[in-house]
C-alpha cells in the first residue's frame, strides 16, 4: 500500500486519540504534561527508528530494552561509582554497542540464527550483565553532572511558557538522518530491497549480510543513545526493571507506523507517529479518570490489534478493487 | 491397445487435461497389467507428471476416464486413488523425519490402546512391511537417520500398508548411488512377484531398459507410441521421445561470434563436485545449454554467477582468471543472470518498476552513497522504452506485472549494467507467445552487440530456433557440444540421456 496513506491513517488516529484525551482529561492541555508527553515521545522515537531499520530487513530486535538498561545503568556507574570521565565513558558505550550490533548481526547472517533467538538471548544476557555490573543496586547522577543532565531535561524555551525538550530536537536530527539514509542512499535502498526479497537483492550483486550487520548495529546504536537520553532524564536507574518491556513499545510503534515484519516496508515519519500515539495513549490511561491505570497494556494490546486488523482490510479491499478492475478489461 | 481384460488392472481412456494456455494431455491412453513395470518416458513437459498426478487423485482430468480393474471410477482426491490402491512415490520423499519408521508407516492411521498409541503392536506389523522391501532395519529407527535410499524404502513400506496394488514413482533414483538403485530393482522385482504393478517414471533411459518390461511414451501431452520388453532400446526410446512438427515460430539468425569471453575449464559445481566441465563461450555467441530436468543446468549457471562457488576448476573471463565467490563479484566481472524462478530469485515484487530496473546499477550510479534520482529516472524509462514492458506507470508493483514484462524487468536490469556474459536460465517459462518473441528478439539484438549468452532451456523449439551451438548436460556432465549443423532434436535427447558423446566438447 502506498505509505502515505499509511501515515495519514495514524495520524488521524493520533489526532482523534489526542482530541478524546483533550476532552476527557483537563490536565491534558497543560504546558507541563505536553512537554513531559513530547520528551517521552522523543525519547522512545529514537529507539524506534532503531528498531524499525531492523524490521525493514524482515528482522526483529528484541535486545532493546536490555540494551537501554546496560547504558541507562552503565553510564552512571562509570561517571558515578567509577568517577571516570565523559569522554571515557562515552568512548566505551560507544564501543559496547557497536560491539553488540555487530555480533547480533554476525550471528544472524554468518551462523544463520534466528533474529528471534540471538535478540531473545541478548535480552537476557544484558539485564543480567547490567545488574551484575551494579550489585543490583539504583546507580545515579545525584546532584552532580547537572550540566550533561540538561540533554535530557533542558527545555529551549518558546513564547507562552512553553519549551521545547532538547530530546526531542536530538529526536529531529536523528529521525532527519535516518530518513534521509533510508530514501536518499543507496544503503537505503539496499535495506528496504533485502526486506523486500533477499534472494532476489543479493542476485543482484548486493553484500546483503552486511546490510542486515549495518541494521543491527544502528538499533543497537539508537538503543544506546535512548539509554543515556532515558537515565540523564530521570536522574537514576534501577537496572532489574530500567528499560523492561522497552523493546515492545518500540516494536509497537514501528509497526503501528507502518513497518511490516514481513520487511521491506516502513517510512522513518511512519515510526514517529507510530511512537506518538503509543505515549498519547498511556497518557489517556494516566489522566483519563474512567479508565484505571493498571489495564494499561490491555488498552495498548486492543489498539494496535486494531490497527493492524484496520490495515489487513484495507489491503484486502485493495486487492478486490484491483482483482475487479482487471476482470473488466 | 486395451489388454487382456481379465490382467488389466487400471486403465487410462481418452484424457485430456488443459490448464490455462497449455494442454498438458490429449486423448491420452494407458493400461497397466497385474504385475507389471510400465516405464512413461518422455521429454520435460510432456505430460508425464500431469498424467500420474491424475492418477493419484491430486488433479482430475478435463475429460475422459480411468477404469480399475475394468470398473469406471472417479479419483477426486488422494484417499480416493489410495482405497483403490493408487499410491504415488513422490520425488521429493513425504516422511517426517522426526518420527520413526514405524510412525511414518501408519501415519494417520495409528494402533491405539483406548487414547493411547500402541507401540508394540505398531512395531511389530510396521517391521512386516519394512521387510517386504528388503529393509532390515528397526522399526523404532528415526527416519531422518536414513539415507535417502532407505527412506524410498520406508516409503515403499507405507504404500504397501495400504494394500497398494498400483505404485507410481516419478523418479525414483535421480537422489540414489548406484548401489540403492539396485536394491531399488531388487525391491520392484520382489513387488512384482506379489502382484503389485508398478509405473516407474525416469529420464534415465539405462535404468528403465534395465526395470521395465513396457515403455509407453509421451509426447507434447499425447500417445506417441509404445515398446515391448524386447523392442526397448535406447534408440527406440528416442526416437519416440522426439519427432515432432517443429513450428516455424522462431528462427536465429546466426552471425560471425567474436573473441573467446568466457572460458570454463576443469570447473567443478558443488552439486557435482565429481565431474568437471569444460566449455568456451565467445563474444556474441548464443549458446543454448540443454538437458532434462536434474542434469545440473541450473546449479551450473549459479555456479559460473558465484551464488555456489566452484569447487574446483577455474573460469576465465578476457582471458583473465576470474572465480566469483558472490554474485557481486560475477558481476563485477561483467556477468548477469536472469534466473530460474524470477518472483524469487528476480525480483522485489512489492517494489516498483523503476527500483527493480535499478537495483543493480545503483552502486555504480551512486554519489558518494546518495542515489542518483535523475539517472535512475532515466534508467528505468529507457528500459520501459527499449524493452516495451507494459505498465501503468514506473511505481507499479512489479507483483502486478504479467510474467512476461516482469521477465522484462529482470532482463532491463541486466542490459542496465551492460554484461559481457548473459546467463538466462529458462528465459521465456510461463511467459505468453508475444512476449517470447520480444525476449527472442531481444537476445538477438544483444549478442548482435557483442554479449555472449548462455541459456538453459527445457523447451526444445527454443533450444534448435535460438541457439548458435548447444551443450547438452547429463547428471552433471556435459556430454556433449552440438554445432548447428547438427543440431536436431534427436541428437540433443541421445546426448540428454546418458548417450555416447558424439562430438567431444572443445
Amino acid at each position: 500500500m502506498n505509505p502515505m496513506k499509511k501515515i495519514l491513517g495514524i495520524s488521524g488516529l493520533l489526532l482523534f486519540v489526542v482530541i478524546v484525551t483533550a476532552m476527557a482529561a483537563d490536565s491534558f492541555t497543560t504546558a507541563y504534561n505536553i512537554e513531559n508527553l513530547i520528551r517521552r515521545t522523543a525519547l522512545f522515537g529514537i529507539l524506534s527508528i532503531g528498531v524499525a531499520f531492523v524490521i525493514i530487513t524482515g528482522g526483529i530486535d528484541l535486545s532493546i530494552g536490555s540494551i537501554v538498561c546496560l547504558v541507562g545503568c552503565g553510564l552512571p556507574w562509570m561517571l558515578a561509582v567509577k568517577g571516570w570521565s565523559l569522554p571515557v565513558a562515552l568512548l566505551i558505550i560507544g564501543v559496547v554497542v557497536v560491539g553488540l550490533g555487530l555480533i547480533h548481526g554476525l550471528l544472524i547472517t554468518k551462523l544463520r540464527l534466528q533474529p528471534f533467538v540471538v535478540t531473545l538471548c541478548a535480552l537476557l544476557l544484558y539485564r543480567g550483565l547490567a545488574r551484575g555490573l551494579t550489585g543490583d543496586q539504583t546507580v545515579g547522577f545525584g546532584t552532580n553532572f547537572t550540566g550533561l543532565r540538561t540533554l535530557a531535561t533542558y527545555k529551549i524555551p518558546l513564547i507562552g511558557g512553553f519549551g521545547v525538550p532538547v530530546p526531542c530536537v536530538i529526536l529531529v536530527v536523528v529521525a532527519v538522518i535516518a530518513a534521509i539514509f533510508l530514501n536518499r542512499t543507496i544503503y537505503g535502498r539496499y535495506l528496504l530491497a533485502l526486506g523486500n526479497n533477499e534472494q532476489a537483492t543479493r542476485f543482484s550483486g548486493i553484500n546483503t549480510d552486511r546490510m542486515t550487520v549495518l541494521a543491527y548495529v544502528i538499533s543497537a546504536v539508537l538503543a544506546g543513545l535512548g539509554g543515556m537520553l532515558f537515565v540523564l532524564d530521570v536522574n537514576s536507574a534501577q537496572p532489574v526493571d530500567f528499560g523492561n518491556f522497552y523493546e515492545l513499545y518500540a516494536i509497537a510503534a514501528a509497526v503501528l507506523g507502518g513497518c511490516s515484519l514481513r520487511g521491506g516496508e516502513g517510512t522513518i515519519v511512519g515510526v514517529i507517529i507510530g511512537t506518538a500515539l503509543m505515549q498519547v495513549l498511556r497518557n489517556m490511561i494516566t489522566l483519563v479518570d474512567a479508565i484505571p491505570t493498571h489495564i494499561e497494556f490491555a488498552v495498548i494490546g486492543a489498539v494496535i490489534l486494531g490497527g493492524v486488523i484496520a490495515d489487513e482490510l484495507v489491503k484486502r479491499y485493495a486487492a478486490r478493487k484491483r482483482a475487479e478492475r482487471q476482470a473488466h478489461h | 491397445m486395451a489388454g487382456d481384460a481379465s490382467n488389466c488392472l487400471l486403465e487410462v481412456r481418452g484424457i485430456t487435461k488443459e490448464f490455462p494456455g497449455v494442454r498438458a494431455l490429449r486423448g491420452v491412453n494407458l493400461h497397466l497389467r497385474r504385475g507389471e513395470v510400465l516405464a512413461v518416458i518422455g521429454e520435460n513437459g510432456a505430460g508425464k507428471s500431469t498424467l500420474m498426478k491424475i492418477l493419484a487423485g491430486v488433479q482430475q482430468p478435463d475429460s475422459g476416464e480411468v477404469r480399475v480393474d475394468g470398473n469406471k471410477v472417479t479419483l477426486e482426491k488422494v484417499g480416493d486413488a489410495l482405497d483403490l490402491g493408487i499410491a504415488l512415490i513422490h520425488q521429493e520423499l513425504n516422511l517426517a523425519g522426526n518420527l520413526d519408521a514405524a510412525a511414518n508407516i501408519f501415519l494417520g492411521r495409528e494402533f491405539r490402546k483406548g487414547p493411547f498409541l500402541d507401540r508394540r503392536t505398531q512395531h511389530e506389523k510396521a517391521r512386516a512391511f519394512l521387510e517386504a522391501v528388503g529393509l532390515d532395519i528397526d522399526p523404532a529407527t528415526l527416519v531422518s537417520t536414513l539415507t535417502i535410499g532407505r527412506q524410498q524404502l520406508v516409503e515403499i513400506a507405507k504404500a504397501l500398508s495400504v494394500n497398494a496394488r498400483v505404485l507410481i514413482m516419478d523418479e525414483p533414483t535421480s537422489s540414489l548411488s548406484a548401489k540403492e538403485t539396485e536394491n531399488l530393482f531388487q525391491v520392484i522385482g520382489d513387488l512384482k512377484k506379489r502382484g503389485v504393478s508398478v509405473v516407474y517414471i525416469s529420464h534415465r533411459l539405462s535404468e528403465v531398459k534395465a526395470v521395465a518390461d513396457r515403455v509407453s511414451v509421451l509426447r507434447d501431452g499425447e500417445n506417441a507410441g509404445e515398446l515391448g520388453r524386447d523392442a526397448i532400446t535406447h534408440d527406440a526410446m528416442v526416437r519416440l521421445m522426439v519427432g515432432r512438427e517443429l513450428s516455424q515460430f522462431y528462427q536465429h539468425k546466426p552471425h560471425e561470434p567474436g573473441e573467446c569471453v568466457l572460458e570454463v575449464n576443469r570447473l567443478r559445481t558443488p552439486i557435482h563436485p565429481e565431474k568437471e566441465i569444460n566449455f568456451q563461450l565467445r563474444a556474441g555467441e548464443i549458446v543454448a545449454l540443454a538437458g532434462l530436468v536434474g542434469a545440473g543446468r541450473t546449479e551450473l549457471l549459479l555456479t559460473l554467477f558465484g551464488v555456489t562457488p566452484a569447487t574446483g576448476g577455474e573460469m576465465r573471463i578476457d582471458g583473465k582468471a576470474h572465480n566469483p565467490m558472490s554474485p557481486r563479484d560475477a558481476i563485477a566481472y561483467g556477468l548477469a543472470l536472469v534466473p530460474e524462478d524470477r518472483k524469487l530469485q528476480g525480483l522485489l515484487l512489492e517494489m516498483g518498476v523503476r527500483e527493480n530496473i535499478s537495483l543493480a546499477s545503483l552502486n555504480r550510479d551512486q554519489r558518494r552513497g546518495f542515489l542518483n534520482f535523475d539517472q535512475e529516472l532515466e534508467l528505468s524509462a529507457e528500459m520501459i522504452q527499449k524493452m516495451r514492458i507494459k505498465t501503468p506507470n514506473d511505481r507499479q508493483f512489479a507483483q502486478f506485472l504479467s510474467g512476461g514484462n516482469q521477465q522484462k524487468v529482470v532482463l532491463g536490469k541486466w542490459l542496465a549494467m551492460r554484461p559481457k556474459v548473459l546467463l538466462l536460465d529458462e528465459p521465456t517459462r510461463g511467459i505468453d507467445v508475444g512476449a517470447k518473441s520480444e525476449i527472442y528478439g531481444l537476445m538477438e539484438e544483444l549478442a548482435a552487440d557483442g554479449v555472449a549468452i548462455l541459456f538453459v532451456s527445457s523447451d526444445m523449439e527454443e533450444v534448435l530456433g535460438m541457439s548458435d551451438r548447444t551443450l547438452v548436460m547429463h547428471e552433471g556432465r556435459l556430454t556433449g557440444e552440438l554445432a548447428r549443423s547438427e543440431l536436431s532434436e534427436e541428437a540433443i535427447m541421445h546426448l540428454a540421456t546418458g548417450g555416447e558423446t558424439k562430438s567431444v566438447a572443445n
